[in-house]
């Protein structure tokens, strides 16, 4: 077993809308191991990426409450300038859109440039310079030499996306969070993406968060998952029992929905996910869009049951779950 | 970026053609002409006919057009009726005054307006961003000539700190320290009370530049690598947000042209803004032919200006 | 009876340039397309960004010029002037990608839906409101949702209101540009089921514009692979997917995710496998321009883009 790298404990993330605080991330525990992937799922307004901003400090007006150890410091609570000392060095993050994440006036050099100039003062002009042409290269961009010199405007979106990668792995970090990382990509460049960040991994044996909508993605990367629905953890477990015995009727529904070829009809999950303001803070999250399963199969206070070494589920209502025919009538 | 450069500017040369153009028609559909008030009404009209067609009068208006520009391109604005000499002469020593009140102008108005928008931008929804979002509506809803006049009364004359009138005090030596000393004393005034109202719309500009650009992706790519905030903000935002600031420049000059006629009216500066007036007052056309025709290649070469300033700190136009 | 007929299309868009902006190139967004749908069948354009999938949708239907070619919908070629514009205007309609920007945000959905309606039907106001509540009820949203604007909803249900706008003249073909790509994976099956719902229904016939393999396999009887501008295969699902020619189309294949994590390493080998079939053997699928070649039928219904002959070329 590898040793354990990050552990969040009952994470609390709250945004301030209209009025009051409203948490994204909901009570999220888990841990992740060094030289390991743990896949995130979740759709939209999962608060995935917010886990994932969390981590790394990046939300400027949230309220945090609980906390994230790494390496010995809790980030909840670490100040500002220590803060700063971890990201880009000890953990750093690739980001969803290539096209906006990097500064449109400055040069592709000076923009990874920067992550050593930031966290190795010492480092001569020269050396720096090798050391970016060296990650370019590492990231399998052709012609690095040329490309040091050029705008962000002059690359293509999967070379952007390498070059973020580039700025992320350029100090070695332990941790490696990946938030949507192929979502704005052609399916030829993802899959060359994914490959990339796995092959980086090994080399730089970090732990990695890749957090994602795309199942497929997961089955394909990750070592562990975690699925997210309204801010909380509902099933998390090893990758292969994940897809081959999803528990969780939020998992099995995801799971089902996903067209394979061969079905005739898609799933479809009863109703719509709630808005972050009208989430259900009570009682199972799930519990509305299952309404055929009676309130005695729910918990009250739904706490993850290790059900197996590792697998962890949300609520009791899986225990008994069967899907119904034909969900897809409006509610 | 040549190549936009010299694309730029060939578009230039068709609207400053066209500006001259309109100005010249729109001097001939004046009432009266250069002879109108010259000549005893007791001469008999066959003499004067004589000598408008000595004088070129009763040429057709392209042909006057030509021969017009043919003078301005020379340098020769004509003569004025007023003054009696040429109006280059009479323009000459004014460019050179509005010339300074407007640099000392726009360097005030970057001095206010760079670091209250920074400021602004950076702690938005404050009560410090407040307050200057305060200032900016007063600016916007005062007069000119009304907060001019004001400056002027309480600093010219209930202090008495700066000159109430002139370019410079009279009976100095032209090229010592005293003469310049006074030259930027009779300055501040007009150009700080144009500055202070102008400046707030390059400040309010400058703050929702820095809002949006605050909200970037890039800025959190940023933080993630370890900026701290003021790198960040130095670094990343600033920038990026000073370039829209760069082509407001041209508009800026336009702003400038209105403020000195107003400014320099009411401190009696002698700049082209007074001439304008003056010539208007006592229809001295070909003063206001030239001044207006100076007026509106500012404002053309004012923009081509921040197009020129905006290619070369954009790569992403400096490159086509 | 097939419904729409495409035959060599080009769409073409200049490249303006130098100091005169004079018109140096063009940039061969569609590239001599051809392709026929058959009444009631989902024909499905595949490609990445910039392939000109797109493109050749909004060139069928009018938002985008065409430069030569032939496109004949309904037995109208509606690329000659004197065709009845409006005719095939009713009979056609498209279905947008973006759920958040297709739909007016100052307009009621009663006005949203009714548009069409009020453009090519002269009905009464009363006549005009049971016709949106039939589409409403059509698309599975309740008649109350009739006053409510659009961003009271989420964005499956958008993206049924813009479906409704699209069927409210029952027109024949439904041009669908990526219609599911915005939206989460539950909201997806929800849509593309109800499409398919439609279809039968009405007797629909769809263009699919899409990027995605997975549900392209899912939704579409015959599919076509692009790549910059030209066709590299077209085929039935089966011929695509498990007979594919092209080393295009192979790539793309072993580009989709697979659901089984077991088979990660095998996925890992096969694209990597691809990669070098890519690198070695690009001048047999590509000319030296790096565009496909003509296509070449392999079966009545397989199509693929590969040199002529090769021993000819030697």
């Amino acid at each position: 077993m590898n040793r354990k790298l990050l552990e969040v404990k009952n994470l609390k993330t709250s945004f301030y809308i209209n009025d009051g605080y409203y948490a994204a991330v909901d009570d999220v525990t888990l841990t992740v191991n060094e030289n390991e992937i743990l896949g995130i799922v979740g759709e939209s307004g999962s608060g995935k990426s917010a886990l994932a901003f969390s981590v790394m400090g990046l939300h400027t007006r949230a309220k945090m409450e609980g906390n994230i150890f790494f390496n010995g410091k809790d980030i909840v609570n670490v100040s500002k300038a220590d803060l700063n000392k971890m990201r880009g060095n000890e953990m750093a993050m690739i980001f969803q859109d290539p096209l906006t994440a990097l500064n449109p006036l400055m040069e592709i050099g000076a923009q990874i440039s920067e992550t050593f100039i930031l966290h190795r003062p010492n480092m001569t002009k020269k050396i720096r310079k090798d050391r970016v042409i060296e990650l370019l290269k590492m990231v399998g961009i052709p012609r690095p030499e040329y490309v040091y010199s050029q705008f962000p405007h002059e690359l293509s979106g999967g070379m952007r996306q390498r070059v973020i990668i580039a700025i992320a792995i350029a100090n070695q970090p332990k941790l490696l969070i990946a938030d949507e990382p192929t979502t704005a990509l052609d399916v030829t460049i993802q899959a060359q993406i994914l490959d990339l960040i796995r092959e980086l991994k090994e080399t730089i044996e970090s732990g990695v968060i890749l957090i994602t909508h795309d199942l497929g993605v997961v089955a394909e990367m990750a070592d562990r998952v975690a699925v997210m629905y309204a801010g909380q953890i509902v099933e998390i477990a090893n990758v292969y029992t994940l897809f081959k015995r999803p528990l969780h009727p939020y998992t099995r529904s995801l799971l089902h929905s996903m067209p394979t070829g061969g079905q005739d009809k898609l799933h479809v999950i009863n109703g719509i996910v709630p808005s972050l303001k009208h989430l259900p803070r009570k009682g199972c999250r799930f519990a509305h869009r299952i309404p055929w399963m009676g309130a005695e199969t729910h918990e009250e206070n739904p706490i993850l049951h290790e059900v197996e070494p590792g697998h962890y589920v949300r609520c009791t209502c899986y225990k008994n779950f069967s899907f119904q025919e034909d969900e897809s009538k409006e509610a | 970026m040549w190549k936009f450069i010299v694309r730029r500017l060939v578009i230039t040369f068709p609207q400053l053609i066209l500006l001259s153009v309109l100005i010249f028609l729109l001097a001939q559909a004046m009432p009266g002409d250069a002879l109108t008030g010259l000549v005893d009404p007791n001469i008999d009209p066959e003499t004067i006919e004589e000598q408008r067609e000595k004088l070129g009068l009763n040429k057709p208006w392209y042909e006057k057009y030509i021969d017009w520009v043919g003078g301005v391109v020379q340098g020769d604005f004509g003569q004025s009726f007023r003054y009696k000499m040429p109006v280059t002469d009479l323009i000459e020593e004014r460019i050179v005054n509005t010339f300074w009140l407007s640099v000392t102008a726009l360097i005030f108005t970057y001095i206010i307006a760079v670091p209250l928008g920074m400021i602004s931008g950076r702690y938005n929804d404050t009560i410090l961003d407040s307050s200057i979002a305060g200032y900016t509506y007063i600016g916007f809803a005062t007069p000119l000539f009304i907060f001019a006049l004001v400056l002027l009364w309480i600093f010219g004359f209930h202090f008495q700190w700066f000159p109430t009138g002139g370019s410079v005090a009279p009976g100095l030596e032209p090229g010592t320290l005293e003469y310049v000393m006074s030259r930027i004393q009779h300055l501040i005034l007009p150009a700080l009370s144009i500055a202070i109202i102008q400046t707030v719309s390059t400040v309010q500009y400058l703050r929702s530049e820095i809002v949006d650009t605050k909200q970037k992706d890039f800025v959190i790519t940023a933080r993630a690598k370890g900026a701290s905030e003021s790198r960040v903000y130095n670094r990343h935002i600033l920038r990026n947000s000073l370039l829209p600031i760069a082509a407001f420049f041209g508009y800026e000059i336009t702003m400038l042209i209105t403020g000195t006629i107003f400014v320099e009216q009411i401190f009696s500066f002698p700049g082209m803004g007074q001439l304008f007036i003056e010539s208007v007052l006592q229809r001295d056309f070909s003063v206001v032919n030239a001044v207006v025709l100076l007026f509106g290649a500012a404002a053309i070469l004012g923009a081509l200006l921040s197009d020129i300033i905006l290619s070369m700190v954009d790569p992403r136009i400096r490159i086509k | 009876m097939s419904i729409l007929e495409v035959t060599n299309l080009k769409i073409h868009f200049p490249i303006k340039t130098g100091l005169f902006n004079r018109t140096v190139n063009h940039i061969k967004a569609v590239d001599g397309v051809s392709f026929q749908i058959e009444q009631g069948k989902t024909y499905g354009l595949v490609g990445e960004s910039g392939s000109g999938k797109s493109t050749i949708g909004r060139g069928v239907i009018g938002l985008e010029k065409i430069t030569s070619g032939k496109v004949i919908f309904n037995g109208v070629d509606i690329t000659s002037k004197n065709s009845n514009r409006k005719e095939i205007r009713k009979n056609l309609q498209m279905i947008f990608q973006d759920p958040y920007s297709s739909l007016n945000p100052r307009k009621r959905i009663l006005d949203i839906i009714a548009e069409p309606l009020r453009n090519f039907e002269k009905l009464t106001k009363k006549e005009e409101i049971k016709r949106v509540e039939e589409l409403l009820e059509l698309v599975g949203l309740s008649k109350e949702n009739m006053m409510k604007y659009p961003h009271q909803f989420s964005g499956g249900q958008r993206q049924r209101i813009g479906v409704a706008r699209a069927i409210a003249l029952k027109p024949k073909l439904i041009i669908a540009d990526e219609p599911v790509s915005a939206l989460d994976v539950s909201v997806q099956a929800q849509v593309l089921n109800f499409l398919q719902d439609i279809q039968k229904e009405l007797g629909l016939t769809y263009l699919f514009i899409s990027h995605d393999l997975g549900i392209v396999k899912h939704f579409c009887d015959e599919i076509s692979i692009m790549y910059k501008g030209r066709y590299v295969e077209q085929g039935t699902i089966e011929e695509i997917f498990n007979n594919p020619q092209h080393i295009y189309t192979k790539r793309l294949i072993s580009a989709i995710p697979d659901m089984n994590p077991s088979n990660r390493d095998k996925q890992f080998r096969l694209r990597k496998k691809v990669q070098q079939e890519f690198d070695q053997r690009y001048h047999d699928y590509f000319d030296s321009e790096g565009l496909a070649y003509g296509l070449k039928s392999v079966s009545e219904t397989h199509l693929v883009a590969l040199q002529e002959d090769v021993e000819k070329v030697w």
